[in-house]
């Protein structure tokens, strides 16, 4: 973690051709220093990257097991026994059937891969990674030791959460937010005993890893920046990787109090969030607690973790946006204030996950005022996007399909946020496919795009080769519509009434009116997770057969991971750090001889024309 | 543990002319390594906000709460009824040793490596004597006065009476509202942790007495007549106070030690790198016992709070 200074001036940097892949570096000269234990953060952004593909699809493959129990209950599931085991359950008559526990497992492990490892482990580390050092001009991270560390630690958690699956007593299955009482008795349900312990472990080992990798991203973003790099120079996904960071800084340690409290009341015997309880009809011995202080702790960070999910993809879209529509940025000032003030507010809403929990309503009062302020600065980035693209040279690559349709899933999920927020609509639709709907569009869905539009746009920086556009065309459109066939009737479901996370609906009447919709919804998430083996099979053909890169700049942008060689090695740059002279976003300036000018040229060479 | 590149380009880069937000130097003079230390500290200070604010919400939902003039009362050598003087002394330790702190982080910023191991083992012993301290504290709570995270005998009375004695009669004892009992254990050896009471002659088996209640654990809960207020005339025995005090005592104070002697371990590791020339062929005025020396502030400063929730309010 200390400089050392002492060391005279290192041959590294200026050295020899031959140095290509090792510039200003000594540590990986073997194959477990250059590919396991790297400490070079493009490495580990791909070592992010990957995990989180391995996980992407786990956690998508549960949601297909647990959506066809919601779509198809009366199937017969017998041939599922020889994969799924114990976990489907056949009746005399031979008829197999997913088990309820088994179901509650899986809807609860989707949520937490999904939320916690693909789109905060993963998705910030692939990109924040990749782009921090590369666009702030530095050589490395802040401490390329912590960083290796951070990767580590994610994927123990990662492995200590896929193994909670296999403990005799099955996975946790009270829903990613953990509520007490089901995670604090051992004795709740059959989940609560050690696949709850192996959850927390795994979940405090994941915040480990995010506050490692966090202070490292804020360090280099504020202290490595090269000559000329002013904050105001920055680009975007810096910019929202930056405030990301300081939100996961502020929010996961909260995550963790609640964490080591809960843990004494599952392990010590202490009553922090369980009072009067009864199980089995017998009275347990624990006075004096309060679950919803339990909701509080958890939503401060719950919230903010909406955030960290989406401020990346935001980032990724607003510069894949300008680079492919030849524009500059719409309102670039703008674009940071409001990531700031969504950063800000972020901390200020959590309980309008709450409503319900008998709060005040006065207090709701505030949350709901809050809530809906953060519609401002998501409106003024919506509107900037769109200005963005208003005349610009679109040309309607991968990642630029991906961002549109980013943009498209904000605002539908964005518009159904404005619901939710409502303390008094939240009543009815609280709990219900409405939430479901609108969290999957606006944080899953989008969030998605906004990665998969950083996958397609610097897939050529990573591994120094394109992805085959025409597959990505099909995965974009597929997706697109899969997407919005499985989520857009959800708001209808949710509206009249259907709760979430139920295993059967069919001891409610009214609700049997729905079952050609809850059919249509897992026929096309199959369908739709179908498409993303095309992705899978593109990203890996891609990164040995993939058309090879020829030039530096295969996207005329102008961040400064571009001036970098094809494949850099370890410290980037052969020669010297680029010096910054200019914002990222001079496209189509008037008077220059291309239609961009990289943040590195120099401000005079310009402007004569 | 920057590349070594990286460090002697930022060397290079550095007193050029330009604001310091403008790249190519370090805002605030601060280097990375000092920095990321500061968001260390500052996301560690939300986790202990985390658990203060657990705290105030159990502790405002409780009816009543231990008064801590009375629970924390017992010092060693067999000292009673000295409220807080224990805790003084403790908190005298900690306190001083960030004073000593000071000093090791100034000897440093001279190239005194002497002066930095001599400092750095007086705060080293500052540390290890307020860990000691809370050694014994938490024995006498939990050997002599039987709380622990689950059980707290420590009440409070919410009416006013008297005491009846072991044969049920009125006693000279008058309760007053607000006035707290620890509830004492039979057959259990009374210390110095012992507020009192002379009760060795009596029958203490489980189960209802003329002046007291034996529960099954061995608690003897005394009755006493409530003088005033709608239930008066009735025969009441005292109450185990909130559980939510003793989990919380042992919860945060155990995390608050937690971090003291981690403190320590790596105070010790510093001082022997310090000790070895380490830091003075860095030729960076002993960063490194500057960064330990944020960390040992911030376990003071949030002992500060801790007292003050615990000990005085």
């Amino acid at each position: 973690m200390d400089p050392q200074t002492h060391n005279p001036p290192a041959a590294g940097l200026a050295a020899a051709p031959d140095a290509h892949e090792h510039s200003g570096d000594k540590y990986q000269s073997t194959f477990i220093t250059k590919y396991i234990f790297s400490q070079d953060h493009k490495m580990i952004a791909r070592q992010y990257l990957i995990t989180g593909i391995v996980w992407a699809v786990i956690g998508a493959l549960m949601s297909v097991i647990f959506r066809l129990q919601l779509g198809f209950p009366e199937e017969d599931y017998a041939w599922l026994r020889p994969i799924l085991g114990k976990w489907i359950i056949v009746n005399s008559d031979g008829i197999g059937s997913i088990a309820p526990d088994f179901y509650y497992a899986m809807v609860t492990l989707h949520g937490t891969i999904m939320i916690f490892f693909v789109l905060t482990g993963s998705l910030s580390g692939t990109f924040s990674n990749l782009l921090i050092p590369l666009q702030v001009g530095a050589r490395d991270m802040a401490s390329p030791f912590m960083n290796m560390l951070s990767y580590w630690l994610f994927l123990l958690s990662t492995l200590v959460m896929g193994a909670s699956l296999f403990v005799s007593t099955g996975g946790f299955g009270g829903g990613w937010t953990h509520y007490p009482p089901l995670s604090a008795l051992p004795q709740a349900m059959s989940g609560s005993g050690a696949g709850m312990t192996l959850w927390i472990v795994s979940i405090m080992l994941f915040i480990a890893s995010v506050l490692l990798g966090g202070i490292n991203y804020i360090a280099t973003i504020l202290n490595m920046r090269t000559k000329g790099m002013s904050l105001w120079r920055m680009p975007l996904t810096t910019w929202s990787f930056f405030v990301t960071a300081i939100i996961g800084l502020l929010s996961f340690p909260v995550l963790l109090a609640a964490l080591a409290l809960l843990t004494f009341d599952r392990s010590m015997g202490t009553s922090f969030f369980l009072s009067e309880i009864f199980i089995g009809g017998q009275p347990l011995d624990h006075i004096g607690g309060s679950a919803i202080l339990y909701q509080h702790l958890f939503w401060f960070l719950g919230h903010p973790e909406v955030y960290i999910v989406i401020l990346p993809a935001m980032g990724i879209v607003s510069e894949v946006l300008a680079v492919h529509s030849r524009k500059p940025i719409f309102g670039y000032k703008a674009m940071v204030y409001s990531i700031m003030s969504i950063g800000f507010l972020s901390f200020l809403v959590w309980a309008h996950h709450m409503f319900m929990s008998g709060m005040n309503p006065f207090i709701g009062n505030f949350f709901v005022v809050a809530t809906l302020i953060i519609a401002v600065p998501s409106a003024v980035k919506v509107f900037n996007w769109i200005a963005t693209l208003f005349q610009g040279k679109i040309s309607f690559t991968t990642p630029m399909l991906f961002s549109i349709g980013f943009v498209s899933m904000f605002i539908s999920g964005g518009l159904t946020g404005i619901f939710l927020g409502n303390s008094a609509i939240d009543i009815q639709l609280h709990d219900t496919y409405f939430v479901v709907a609108h969290f999957h569009i606006i944080m899953g869905v989008a969030a998605f795009f906004g990665t998969f539009a950083g996958v397609y746009h610097w897939f050529p920086k990573m591994f120094g080769r394109f992805m085959n556009e025409t597959l990505g065309k099909i995965h974009f459109w597929g997706t697109m519509i899969g997407a919005y066939i499985i989520f857009w009737p959800m708001h209808y479901l949710g509206m009249a009434g259907v709760p979430r996370r139920y295993y059967r609906f069919d001891s409610f009447q009214a609700f049997g009116q729905f079952d050609s919709i809850n059919q249509l919804i897992t026929i096309a998430t199959i369908i739709t997770f179908g498409l993303q083996v095309l992705f899978i099979l593109n990203f890996f053909f891609s990164i040995w057969k993939g058309r090879k890169v020829t030039s530096l700049n295969p996207w005329k942008a102008n961040t400064l991971e571009w001036t970098t060689p094809i494949t850099p090695g370890h410290g980037n740059w052969e020669g010297p750090i680029p010096e910054v002279h200019r914002w990222a976003y001079d496209y189509s300036t008037k008077g220059a001889i291309e239609d961009y000018v990289p943040q590195h040229h120099p401000v005079e060479r310009q402007g004569a024309h | 543990m920057a590349t070594t590149d990286t460090v002697i380009e930022k060397q290079g880069m550095q007193n050029q002319s330009g604001s310091a937000w403008d790249g190519g130097n370090e805002p605030f003079k601060a280097s990375y390594g000092k920095l990321m230390m500061w968001y260390f500290l500052l996301s560690d200070a939300f986790t202990f906000a985390g658990f203060l604010i657990a705290y105030g919400a159990l502790r405002f939902s409780s009816p009543t709460w231990p008064v801590p003039d009375f629970v924390f009362s017992t010092a060693p050598f067999g000292i009673h009824d000295a409220p807080l003087i224990f805790v003084t002394v403790m908190s005298f330790l900690l306190i001083i040793s960030s004073v000593t702190m000071v000093r090791a982080v100034q000897e440093g910023q001279r190239e005194n490596k002497n002066g930095v191991v001599f400092w750095m083992l007086l705060t080293i012993l500052g540390g290890i004597g307020f860990l000691g301290c809370q050694a014994w504290e938490w024995t006498n709570l939990i050997a002599t006065e039987h709380m622990t995270v689950d059980v707290n005998p420590f009440g409070t009375h919410t009416e006013a009476g008297v005491y009846l004695d072991a044969d049920g009669k009125e006693t000279e004892e008058v309760i007053e509202v607000g006035d707290s009992y620890l509830i004492h254990k039979a057959g259990a050896g009374h210390g110095e942790g012992d507020h009192g009471g002379d009760h060795a002659a009596h029958d203490y088996s489980a189960g209802d007495h003329a002046g007291y209640f034996v529960n099954e654990e061995g608690f003897i809960q005394r009755k006493f007549l409530v003088t005033e207020g709608p239930d008066a005339g009735m025969v009441k025995m005292e109450s185990f106070g909130p559980k939510a005090f003793g989990a919380l005592f042992f919860f945060i104070t155990g995390f608050h030690g937690f971090h003291v002697f981690s403190g320590v371990v790596f105070l010790f590791i510093i001082m022997i790198n310090a000790g070895s020339g380490l830091y003075m062929a860095r030729k960076n005025g002993h960063e490194m016992v500057e960064k330990i020396g944020l960390y040992w502030h911030f376990v003071d400063l949030v002992w500060v709070f801790v007292f003050l929730v615990f000990y005085l309010l």
